[in-house]
């Protein structure tokens, strides 16, 4: 972990929180693509911070997902509540350090991580998830692929989706699903998925 | 449910509905700032000598201290109501009626007998004040705890308190036109109470509205 990962202030704007940030701009203008778009990249780096954050507090990390989607729910209800004239980023996870927290006392435990350490989690998160090369993880690696192929991946491996559903979510016929999967899982395998853009 | 599908259906959501936190507000102050005046003129109507009291300097420091109180509470409640935004502005602005209350403090004792003081901080309507602050305040408080139900604060409980001050300075800035007692000691004493009560209303109310 870096020296700058581990300071107290939220992660500094990189190319991919200010578009993030551009998507939330349209998204409250009303425009739903971009506002799926958007949910579509923080949902997995907030399953990994969910983890992480979970792991690190010795509670159930079962409910990892309930913890995105209870996150995601949240950016959305108080979606009014972000400045558009402030970074996107110090926003959504303070969003999420609530709902973790909440999560975490729901469970009963104490919650003994320092919310100065949630914050280095979280800013580390956000780090890695700009990184493409970095972890194993499959949700981390979804990110570094193409958008219909992440698309794909999400869809079935992260939600549970089977190829007929994607294809019907995505609009692609089933075989262009198995299709991208095929490809996008043979990128993830042999590693490179940060080549992809 | 799965993760995909919620994403889907709040994309299919984004047009957000109703005005800006901002809006609601302001809103909030404005309408239960004619729901105070209503209820001060229904109960307790103004003081038979207003138009003299308003060129006087005390009478003058209750409604700049009640009204600085309200403005300064609504704009760091607007600030706590968004995850992740800096405060530290916005809780120093409270400083300013604090300030404001010390310095009038400062100078009525200063300038008037001392032999006068503890009238002058006791004063007749001390009952009342603490009495009729916190009821014009009602109003106010629920108008401003039901705009900040959108708000996302992360401690419901300190939201709610910071908008008790709002809506106390409300409740109080009206009072303030009925009351008589205009020395800076009556109102370092008697409206930081009422005000109090009304914060300590608001922080009850907003631990258990405000949660998200």
């Amino acid at each position: 972990m870096t020296e700058t990962a581990m300071t107290e202030t939220a992660p500094t704007e990189t190319a991919t929180t200010e578009e993030w940030a551009a998507l939330m701009r349209a998204a409250l203008k009303g425009e739903g693509t971009a506002y799926r778009r958007l949910l579509t990249a923080l949902a997995p780096v907030l399953r990994v911070a969910a983890r992480r954050i979970l792991d690190r507090a010795g509670a159930d990390a079962q409910n990892v997902e309930d913890v995105v989607q209870e996150t995601l729910l949240a950016i959305h209800l108080k979606r009014q509540t972000w400045d558009p004239a402030q970074p996107l980023m110090p926003w959504v996870w303070a969003i999420a350090r609530h709902k973790v927290l909440d999560a975490l006392r729901r469970q009963g435990r104490r919650v003994h991580v320092p919310i100065d350490e949630l914050d280095a989690v979280l800013a580390d998160t956000a780090a890695k998830a700009d990184d493409a090369h970095a972890g194993n993880d499959v949700a981390r690696l979804a990110e570094s692929l193409s958008g219909r192929e992440r698309a794909v991946v999400e869809a079935v491996y992260l939600a549970g989706a089977s190829t007929t559903e994607a294809g019907l979510r995505l609009a692609m016929s089933e075989g262009a699903v198995r299709r991208a999967l095929h490809r996008a899982l043979k990128r993830l395998a042999a590693g490179d998925g940060g080549a992809q853009s | 449910m799965k993760t995909d599908d919620l994403i889907l259906a709040l994309s299919a959501d984004v047009p957000p509905r109703g005005p800006s936190l901002a809006i609601a507000l302001g809103a909030a102050v404005a309408a239960g700032a004619v729901a105070a005046l209503v209820g001060m003129q229904l109960t307790l109507g103004l003081r038979p000598d207003i138009l003299a009291a308003l060129a006087t300097p005390r009478f003058l420091f209750k409604c700049v201290e009640t009204a600085a109180l309200t403005l300064m509470a609504v704009r760091l409640a607007a600030q706590m109501a968004r995850p992740g935004a800096p405060r530290w502005s916005a809780e120093a602005g409270l400083f300013v009626p604090a300030l404001l209350l010390f310095g009038a403090v400062a100078l009525e004792l200063a300038s008037v007998p001392e032999a006068s003081w503890a009238r002058r901080m006791v004063g007749v309507n001390g009952a009342i004040c603490l009495v009729m602050v916190p009821a014009l305040s009602l109003a106010p408080l629920a108008l401003l705890l039901a705009a900040l139900r959108r708000s996302a604060s992360e401690s419901g409980a300190l939201t709610g308190l910071v908008a008790g001050l709002a809506a106390g300075g409300i409740g109080a800035f009206f009072y303030a036109a009925h009351g008589t007692d205009d020395s800076p000691l009556f109102v370092a004493v008697w409206y930081t109470l009422a005000i109090g009560l009304v914060a300590a209303l608001g922080a009850g109310l907003g631990w258990r509205l405000l949660r998200w």
